[in-house]
Parts: C-alpha cells; structure tokens; sequence
C-alpha cells in the first residue's frame, strides 16, 4: 500500500527507533486491549450486579473498571511520548540527511533541482513524511488492533451476532472509500485552482503599475472573478462532501446499533445471550466502526506523504558530482596559478557542449578578461575554478594541482568570489563581510569597503558596519548588495579573484573609480573578471571573447579592436559609432 | 461503553483532509509561514494559529454582518440544526425503552406466570417480611429461582415494580419492533437534517467567502499607489490568500460545529435532568475537570507549539541561505559552520516539537480517561440505584449514552475559542485593507479630442512623506511631439515626475495639465490611456508572448498586434522559439531574456498608442546585442509622440528636445544638450563623470 520510495525512506530511517515503535505497538495493543475490556466488565456489572441486586459485586467490578482505565490512559501517553519521540526524531533526522546531502552537491546539482525545490523538499516535504509517523504512532497503529480485538470480543460473546459487525464493516469501508477516493482529485484541483488564484492576486499586485498605466483593471476584475470563481466551485463541491460523509456514517453506525438491539433481543430471548453482552456488543460495534473510519481517513494521508517520499528521495539518491578527493593534496607551492588545458562541459542529456576545448591561465598580478553574449558559457566556466562544477572533459589546475585532487577547503581559501547574484546572509554588514575571514578587523572592513566604493553608504546607515541586513540583502539597493559582495571578497584576501558581472549594477562613474581602486587592492592576485560591458575589461591583459562556448578571440582591447570582429561588434552595440568617436 | 474515545476522536477526521488543502505548495513560504503541520498540525486542537485578535467582538460582528445576505439560510441552518440536534439527542431515550423492554422480557420469562405484576410484587414484598403466609409464598418462589434472603427479595420487589414486565412473559417484540423502527425513523430524519444543514452552510460560507474576495480585489483598485509603497508585497498577498483561507475554514468548522454543539450541550443536559438528577450532578462533576485540563494542558502546548513555529522558521531560513548562497557557502569555507547552525536549530525545532506533539497528544487520552471516570460513577451509582429500584436499566443505559454525548461538544466548543480566535485574528487583517483609506474619487471632466499631447507642470509641490519635501514650485512644458529626457542621480526625483505625471501619487500643490486641461478634472482611465508606460522592471503576467503584447490596447486586431511586434523587434526573436507567440512567460520569465522582456513590453506600449509616452530606460545588463534592439525600437516608439524618458544612454539624451537636470526634487537645468554643454553647469559636470570618462576610454 506504500509507495517504494516512501518504504525505503521509513526503512531508513525508523530503524534507530525499532525498539521504540515495538513499544508502541506494545502500549497501544495493552490500551486497546483495556479498552475493551471496560465493556465486559461493564457487562459482568449488569448481569451479575444490577440484575443480582449484588450491591458489592458493582463496587468491586467498578473499582476494577477505575483501575483498567488507568491502565489505558498510562498505556496511551506512554505511546503518544514514545511516539512524538520517533516521529520527531525521524524528521529531524531526515531533514539532517537531506541537508547535508544538499550541502555535498555541486552547484550544478543544485541547479537541476532549483534552490526553491530543495528547500521545500527539505522543509514541507520532510514535515509530511514527519505527521505520517506521528499519526501512525498515535493513531493509526491502534485502529487495526482495535478492530481485530473488537472483533475477537464480539465473536467471543456472541458469534451469530458478529455477522452484524461484518455488514457494517463492510458498508462503512465502501461508502467511506467511494467519498475518499471523490475527494482525492478534489484537493488536487483544489490546491492548483488557490494556485491560480495566488498567482493572479500577486500578478495583480506586483504589476499594479502596469495594470493602472493600460487601464486594465476591468479585465484583472474579470481574470480575478474567474479564478475566484473556480475556487469557490471547488470548495463547494469537497464541503459537499464533506457534508455528505458524516451524517452517512453516523446513519450506518446508528442502524447497526438498532440492529444490534433488534437481533440481540432474539438471541436473549431464546436464553443464547445475556443482557449484559448486548450493551457489551454494542460498544464493540461502535469501536469497530470508528476505527474503521479513522483508519480510512487516516489513509488519505499516505499517498500525499508518497509523493513527499519520493520527492525525498530523489534528493538522497543524488550523489555529487563534484566528488571530494580520496587523498586530498593538502599543500601546494604555487600561489595564484590557475591553468585551464582542453576544458569541455557538456550537461548530462544535453547535445551540445556548453563549453568546449578552452585552454588558457591566470597569472598573480595579471587580469583575464572573458566577454560574451548570453548564453556563451561564461558563468560556467566561472564555477569551474572553484570547483562548483567539474570539467566533463579537460583538466582545471589551481596552484599546479589539478581540482580533483586538491583539499576542497584549501582550494577555496585561495579564492574571493563575486558571484553574479550578489547574495547577502542575514545579519549585519560587518556579519557579511567576515563571511570569508572571520577574523578580520573593523579597520580590514573598512579598507575593503573604501575599495569596493561601498563605505559612504555603509557610514551612512544607522548603525554602519552593525547595521542589519535581510535574508538573501533586500534592504539594500542592487547596486549596494553588488558593492558588499565585492568588499566580503575583499576581505578575504584571497589569491585568486573571480569576478562574475559583478559591476552591472554599477553606474559608469562608480564602476571606473571602482575598477582603478580594485587595481591597487588585487596587485598580486590573479583576476579573473567576466563582464558585459566592454569599459569594464578595457584595462584587461587579456581578454578572452566566448562565443558559443569557444573562445573566437584572445588579446588585448587594442588586439582586438584591430582583429577581431566578434568582439569590434560587441563594442560597437555599447557605443553608437558618434559616441564613440566623441 | 468506550465509544467516548472515538467520538472525541470523530470530530478530527473531518478536519484532516480540510487542513490538508493548503499543504503541498509548492512555493516555500518561510518565517511567517503557519500550518505547515499538515493535517492535524494547527495546534493542540488542530486548529488555531495562536494568534489573538486585537479587537475580538467588533471584529466577530462585522464578520457576522458579511453574513448579512445569507440571512434566510442561516435562519433554515439554526432552525435545521436545532430539529436534527433535538432528534438526536432524543434517540437514547427510545432505545433505553428498548432496552427495558428486553430486560422486562428476560426478568418475566422467568417470573411465575399467572400472576400480574402487582401481585407478584406484593407477593415478593411479603415472603420477604416473613409474615404470615409468607413461608408458603417463599416456596413458591424458590421454585422458580427467586432468592431467599428477605434483603434481596425487597430489592427485586422494588424493580419489579418499575418495569415494564408481564411474569411469565419472554421479550415482547411488537412493542420492542416499535420502538427500534422510531428510533431508525428519527436516525434517518436526523442525519437528513444534519446532510441538508451540511449542504447550505456550506454554500453559505463558499459564497461570502467569494465576496470577501471579490471586495478586497475590488478595493486593491481603489487604492492609491501609496498604500502599495508601504505595505511589503508579500504581506499584502498574505492577506489576500492565507488570511481569506484561514477565515474560511474557522468559518466553515466554527459554524457548523459551534452551534450543534452548543445545542447538542443544552439539549442533553435537559434530557439527562429529566432521566435522573443524581446522576445529572455526577456526570457534570466531569466539565470543571474536563476543562481544567484541556486548559491547563492546552495553554502549555500552545506555547510549545508557537516555540514550534518559532523554530520551524528559523531552520527554514538556514536551510533557505544555505541553498540560495550554496556556492558562497563553500567558496567561502563555511560549510562547516552553516552545518553547526542547521544541526543545532535542527536540535531546537525537534525539541519544541516533540514538547508540542506530545502535550497536544495527551489531551485526548486524558479527556478520555477523565470521561471513563465519570463514565465508571454513572454505572457504580446507576446499578445501585437499579438494583434499589430507584431507576430503571433502561435509563441507566439512556443515561451513560447522554453522559458520553456531552463531553464531546464540551471538547469541542474548547477547541472552537482557539480556532475562533484565529480566524477574527485573520478577518481583522482582512478588514484592514478594507478599511484603508482610498484615492480621491475619479472627476468626471473630459480630455480635448483628439489630444495633441501637451504637458505642463504648473508650480508643482510633491512629497511621499510629510516631513522630507521632495519636489517643490517645479514648472515644466513639453510641447507636443518633443522627447524630453530627464537625468540626474539616484533619489533625484527622475521617477517621481513619471508617476505625477500617471497621476499615481496626487500633488501637495500646484498643478499638471494636458493639453490645457488640469489631470485631476478627468477621469484616472482617460488619462492613462493616452499614456503609454515603459517600465525599468518588465512587468509581465502569466500567459503568452502574444496575449502580454495585446494586454496593450483590449479589441487590437491580430495585425495590428504582429504590427506592433515587428516594429519593436519583438518579432525576431520571437521566431527562435518554439512556440513562437504562444510561448508562455512563466513566473521567474526563464525562456525569455531580461532584454527580450522589455521589448514586449515596448511592444505592449506601441499597441497601446499613446499621444505620450513614459520611457525608463534599463540600465541594467543586458544582453548586448538585444540591447540594441531595444534601443531602436524605444527610438521607433517615440517617433511623432510627447515623450519623458528616464535616460542613461547618452545617444537617448543627446537626441532629446529638452534635457532636465534634476537634482534632490528640483531642476536645475533645462535645455538641450549643445546649450547645457556650453553653459558649463551641473549638466557638463554630470557629462564630463558619467559618458566623457568611459567614452574615451572605449573609444580611444
């Protein structure tokens, strides 16, 4: 009934906790089993007690009643507390399992999932997977018991009887199944149509502008109305449902019960039953029943949890393919030598390679320059020095070692980088910029961020180099987080610098008294610098021009001003031929 | 007997699946995210969020009076609700004489026959005072299995006396066929009741929940600009999404379980009065109990579980940093400590959460337990007072029935205060943006036509807060057909001019005209549409290439829209994609690039066809070659139109009529660009930093 990957997902990870589901089981089989044993004793009373007028057969069978519920309540919150302990440790672990798996990949791993997925699959998906172990502790394990026992009880006390049970049963299975299995798509389309919904609310919010400027508010009323519209249809026909489902059962279990009095009456009068049974019988049904019930709704959650599972899964069965080194390199002579030699990178499943037989070096104190349109394989070839990708083909040495067998720590102490998306951790400003140097002084800060041409603003906030910065940095401009982003690399002093269209968001005049000041900051460093911008990578010593992931031109400005025709066009778009000539 | 337990289970099955609607989003919400717990996970009745209310009773009527034009139907729910409550709660009754009739039966198969009951009662009472004649009665009766002991034969006199019972009589099934068919009867009548009650209270929810919606998306259009300024957009959509869901759904269970609820409480203490007033007081001994714990227990696990939230939401954020920088991460050397952070805030949440499962788990075990005590006094008391003959079987059975149906919607109406709370919480966030305050109300003047495009500031006075003026006594004319270019530094007020201009913002003073006619005479929507807007951030919705650019102008015929497409270049690339104009522009826009984005946009505009045209120019990096593309056909766009365009590029601004040099709110200069160079002002200093620099270190 469970899905492969939701078995192999419990598998794992319940096995530390099979001694403590053992004693769930044990405790909710003893709470069962006092549950109903209150029935009988509760018949024992009338037959031998209130219909005796034994007065202290019914103190003494009470007293006995008293005493089996404590058994069951102690039962009961002994396995809900063993129970919360597994299901939460589960999780906990799972969510650990899925974290540090996620922490192993390379960038391109993380790519193929997206960043939004692996986080629900680490957080949502984990959460349901969680509450189906916690609902099956608490819950659901009782619910079988429950019916075998009610119905090893029933038969025990009237066999012809127990007949009624299994019509019931039956009945209440298909009804409860039929409306389940009605309801299941209904949530489906449910949860896509609030999808919709949201989206046409955030559409209508975010682009308020757009929508005032063209007038078109009738027709976001109208898109609205009809999102809206279907929604609200949804919703109407699963309350239906719902509606439907509860006065049904209550009805078939109601019915029973009369059965049972009417059939019950029969047996008593022909001396085969006693009167006590019948009010013990009727408790049984009743169990039966609710278990019956509790069991199917319970159910509705296991195939959500499935998919949950095997969206779980996927994440743990993904190995990385950026290995670790078995026997990792721990030191090297060299500083700041990075030698590209006959790299290719094609993506798994895809035809054409991304990048192929590039071959060039970064040298201390020199800057490479790489330029290209969209889509020209730039910021891959960026994640291979940092190893965040591997080459499919080729080889990528850093200080005269390849990456593969460089200490994975010692590789990225030796490299600042400014990724393309300057991302800021929430915290402080001074938080972010000891990203990489954690012990950096206030006076280091302050000098990266006169260099990154970022220390007038950060003055300027109310608590400067304390001043808070939001999750992933909104609170500050896109050309603030960009500045930050170049000072945190600063900080770090690395060798090697890798700048990813890092001045985008620069205006021209920053973005020059940036690149002079960097010039001083990165002396003995080698750079290696991707832009878009033609003024940025002038001062270059060399630049590289990628086109379709080759490299169609190689030299300086001049070089290629005078040569190369990729890269006179390129030039050309940034500045009309007047402008130029200004 | 211990069907109590289940019933204080029965009411979460229902909510299960219902909680389960809102799970399974794909979309990660973190920090404020509530009810990630799936089903069952609200709270420790699986309900509320732990949020209060601010103002709880006037909140809780406006809501009632959303409920206003259901009003019938609410009337025919009560009224529905109360009949199927009463028919219930009547039921245990019929089958206690059921009951009765069977043990009369069984008692009178095996009393002497012949005799009536009052003669076999008297007979019983007199063997058992040893009178005379008593000796030969008491043989009697031994014969047919009856005591000796004068003690207990009273006792048996005294039941005998209270049953319904013919000696030597078995079970008499027509009278017993009688009550059992009655009670089917009511059984199906009531769960009728209960289906059709279900059925319309369900429409009326769905229904005023569609209008709150509608309201609220209706009222987001009479907003001004400036409430979207101050509110993040992700609270906003909040509101609008998690608050209505959430006001539903303690709508949905509020309603149709607080009122069988509170009916089915008062109908059943009535009935259990009337059965028996001893036992009445025993089985309400249980309510204080029964409350204590669920308060003392269910304060306890509230606070855990927001604990719970609290920690859910700081994991999530780790987790969401360490993903969305992942490469930073290891770049920088801090997988290790970010693996620290996560196991410990890991450790946290598993903690607070083991603390809420397991206070929010034991509620129903001891609800039960405490149930199962009073259950276990009823039987002791009501078989002392049977075998007394104080009572009947029957009733003790009616009776234990009626004990167990009253503390479910005890449980019930507990769990509702929390579940209520929340959603008056949620409806009061709703009512918030219902009451926010709204853009002065549209004039009804009109625009000359057709409009030449005339546009003049007229000592205009602006500022977004109080206390920093911004824009102050500006004047500026753009006669028709001219492009003027405004430029400056970040913060100088380029933007702000555009949405004065769109009248998105209304003056402190002064005045702007169109073609002679102040803006503020005429209808929002008359002079918008004959503004066309090209924004910096490519606002784009969910739908085809095709359908965005005919967003431009309702009614464009189809090549008209290729028209448009051509002229902005939108045609070019359009061709290397797969499917061409039907190609979707998702969420994130990831099949069409930043530059390709703002040349629908620009396409949108030109279909559009303004008489004035608002341009921002991008500035951020796009792809070269698609740059210019959009260049040009920002170029083509402007041709014959009034035209303010936010300029970066210094081929836009040198080719402008007017060029104004903003600076902190005012102009600092006006003119082209030959005069602005020669006067050797802010506008040369602002040349000479921004374009002199890099052209000649591109060009040289």
């Amino acid at each position: 009934m469970f899905s492969h990957a939701l078995n192999r997902l419990l598998g794992r990870y319940l096995k530390p906790y099979a001694l403590n589901l053992a004693l769930v089981v044990l405790l909710q089989f003893i709470a069962t089993m006092a549950g109903l044993e209150l029935p009988a004793l509760n018949a024992d009373i009338i037959d031998s007690g209130v219909a005796k007028g034994d007065t202290a057969f019914i103190w003494s069978h009470g007293a006995l009643m008293l005493g089996v519920s404590l058994i069951q309540v102690v039962a009961q919150i002994l396995a809900v507390w063993l129970g919360a302990r597994t299901a939460m440790g589960f999780g906990r672990d799972v969510r650990d399992a899925v974290f540090n798996r996620t922490l192993s990949f390379s960038t391109r791993e993380v790519n193929t999932f997206g960043a939004p997925s692996l986080i629900t699959r680490t957080t949502n998906d984990v959460q349901q997977v969680q509450m189906l172990v916690l609902m099956t502790c608490i819950m659901l394990i009782g619910a079988p018991i429950t019916m075998v026992g009610g119905v090893v009880m029933a038969l025990r006390t009237d066999v012809p009887l127990s007949a009624i049970i299994l019509v019931a049963v039956v009945v209440m299975a298909i009804i409860i199944g039929f409306i389940a299995s009605m309801m299941g798509p209904l949530f489906g389309l449910m949860q896509k149509r609030i999808d919709v919904l949201n989206r046409v609310v955030r559409e209508q919010i975010t682009g308020i502008r757009v929508v005032r400027a063209f007038v078109r508010e009738p027709y976001e009323a109208v898109r609205f109305a009809r999102a809206n519209a279907d929604v609200t249809e949804t919703a109407l026909k699963t309350g239906r449902l719902m509606a439907t489902m509860f006065p049904v059962v209550m009805l078939v279990l109601n019915v029973s019960s009369v059965a049972v009095l009417w059939f019950g009456a029969q047996r008593i009068d022909l001396g085969d039953m006693q009167i006590g049974d019948l009010t013990a019988f009727l408790t049984y049904l009743m169990q039966i029943l609710f278990s019956v019930m509790m069991a199917t709704m319970m159910l509705v959650m296991v195939p959500r949890a499935a998919v949950c599972a095997v969206r779980v899964m996927e994440v743990l069965d993904t190995e990385t393919t950026v290995a670790p080194p078995l026997q990792p390199v721990m030191s090297v002579s060299e500083r700041g030598e990075v030698a590209l030699q006959s790299v290719g990178f094609t993506y798994p499943g895809a035809g054409e390679p991304v990048l192929q037989d590039l071959s060039f070096s970064l040298h201390p104190g020199r800057m490479t320059a790489v330029i290209g349109s969209t889509g020209s394989g730039k910021s891959t070839l960026v994640n291979l020095v940092p190893r965040l990708y591997d080459a499919t083909a080729g080889s990528v040495a850093v200080d005269g070692v390849d990456v593969r067998d460089l200490d994975p720590d010692l590789l990225w102490s030796r490299i600042g980088l400014v990724p393309q998306k300057p991302y800021l951790f929430s915290g402080t400003v001074a938080s972010n910029l000891r990203y990489g140097k954690p012990d950096a002084t206030d006076d280091e800060l302050w000098r990266a961020l006169e260099t990154a041409q970022a220390a007038d603003f950060v003055r300027e906030m109310p608590d400067a180099l304390e001043a808070p910065i939001a999750q992933g940095g909104t609170n500050v401009s896109g050309g603030q987080r960009q500045r930050l982003s170049i000072a945190r690399a600063l900080v770090k002093q690395p060798d090697i610098y890798i700048f990813d269209d890092s001045f985008s968001a620069l205006d021209v005049a920053t973005d020059a008294r940036l690149r002079a000041a960097l010039a001083d900051e990165t002396g003995d460093a080698a750079v290696l610098i991707v832009a878009q911008r033609v003024s940025t990578i002038r001062a270059a010593d060399e630049i590289l021009v990628l086109e379709h992931g080759r490299i169609v031109g190689r030299g300086t400005h001049d070089e290629l001003m005078a040569t190369n025709a990729t890269y006179a066009e390129i030039v050309d778009s940034q500045l009309s031929a007047e402008e130029a000539a200004a | 007997m211990t069907q109590q337990k289940q019933q204080d289970l029965a009411p979460v099955g229902p909510e299960g699946p219902d909680g389960a609607v809102k799970v399974a989003n794909e979309r990660p919400k973190f920090a404020p995210q509530r009810r990630t717990g799936g089903p069952m996970g609200g709270g420790p009745m699986g309900g509320g969020t732990g949020e209060k209310a601010v103002n709880f009773l006037p909140s809780l009527k406006r809501l009632v009076s959303h409920l206003a034009p259901e009003r019938v139907r609410i009337i025919l729910v009560i009224l529905m609700g109360a009949v199927g409550v009463a028919l219930t709660v009547y039921v245990p009754k019929l089958l206690g004489y059921a009951t009765d009739v069977i043990f009369g039966g069984l008692i009178g198969r095996n009393l002497p026959a012949g005799m009536t009951k009052d003669q076999l009662v008297d007979a019983l009472r007199l063997a058992a005072s040893g009178g005379p004649g008593a000796a030969q009665v008491l043989g009697m009766l031994q014969q047919a299995g009856m005591p000796a002991d004068p003690d207990q034969l009273n006792r048996l006199a005294d039941m005998i006396a209270r049953m319904t019972v013919v000696p030597g009589q078995g079970i008499q099934f027509d009278t017993l066929a009688m009550w059992l068919l009655l009670a089917i009867a009511l059984y199906i009548v009531g769960s009728l009741l209960m289906w059709a009650n279900g059925w319309v209270l369900n429409g009326v929810v769905q229904r005023t929940i569609y209008e709150l919606r509608r309201q609220v998306s209706a009222k987001l259009d009479r907003l001004p600009l400036s409430y979207f300024d101050k509110q993040p957009r992700g609270e906003l959509l909040s509101r609008m999404t998690n608050d209505i869901d959430n006001v539903s759904q303690s709508m949905t269970q509020t309603m149709s379980q607080l009122l069988t609820s509170v009916l089915t409480l008062v109908g059943v203490l009535i009935m259990m009065l009337t059965v028996s007033l001893p036992l009445t007081v025993i089985a309400l001994v249980s309510i204080p109990v029964s409350m204590a714990v669920v308060a003392v227990i269910g304060s306890r696990s509230q606070k855990r579980f927001a604990a719970m939230w609290k920690s859910t939401g700081e994991l999530n954020a780790t987790i969401e940093e360490a993903y969305t920088g992942h490469s930073l991460v290891k770049v920088f050397g801090r997988q290790r400590e970010v693996g620290t952070e996560f196991a410990q805030r890991n450790e946290r949440m598993y903690d607070a959460a083991f603390g809420a499962q397991f206070l929010s788990g034991i509620i129903m075990p001891v609800m039960f337990f405490i149930g199962n005590l009073s259950y276990v006094l009823v039987a002791v008391v009501g078989g002392l007072r049977v075998a007394s003959g104080q009572m009947n079987l029957g009733d003790v059975q009616a009776f234990i029935q009626y004990s167990r149906m009253f503390t479910q919607p005890l449980t019930q109406v507990a769990s509702m205060a929390n579940l209520l709370q929340s959603g008056i919480a949620s409806a009061e966030r709703v009512f918030e943006v219902l009451d926010a305050a709204e853009r002065t109300p549209d004039a009804q003047g009109s625009l000359p036509v057709p409009t030449a495009g005339r546009v003049a500031f007229e000592n205009v006075d602006f500022s977004y807060s109080a206390d920093k003026p911004l824009i102050t006594g500006m004047n500026l004319v753009a006669e028709p057909g001219r492009t003027v270019a405004i430029v400056g530094p970040t913060g100088a007020g380029k933007t702000t001019l555009v949405n004065l201009l769109m009248r998105f913002y209304e003056l402190d003073g002064g005045r702007i005209t169109l073609d002679g006619v102040d803006i503020t005479s005429v209808p929002r929507a008359d002079l918008r549409s004959s503004v066309g807007m090209v924004l910096q951030d490519t606002w784009l919705f969910h739908g085809t290439i095709h359908d965005n650019i005919a967003y431009g102008r309702p009614g464009a015929s189809e090549d008209e829209i290729m028209a448009a497409a051509k002229a902005t270049y939108v045609d070019r690339f359009v061709h290397s994609l797969p499917d061409g104009y039907d190609t979707v522009i998702d969420e994130e826009g990831s099949n069409v690039s930043a530059g390709e984005k703002q040349l629908i946009t620009i396409a949108r505009a030109f279909l559009a066809d303004p008489q004035i045209l608002v341009l921002d120019e991008a500035t951020s990096s796009v792809d070269t070659r698609t740059e210019v593309l959009v260049q040009r056909a920002m170029a083509a766009l402007r041709r014959d139109r009034t035209s303010f365009v936010i300029a970066h590029r210094l081929s836009t601004i040198r080719d402008a009529d007017v060029i104004l040099v903003m600076e902190q709110g005012r102009i600092v200069e006006q003119g082209n660009h030959h005069d602005l160079l020669v006067r050797q002002g802010h506008y040369y200093d602002l040349y000479q930093s921004q374009f002199a620099a890099a052209i000649e270190e591109v060009a040289a």
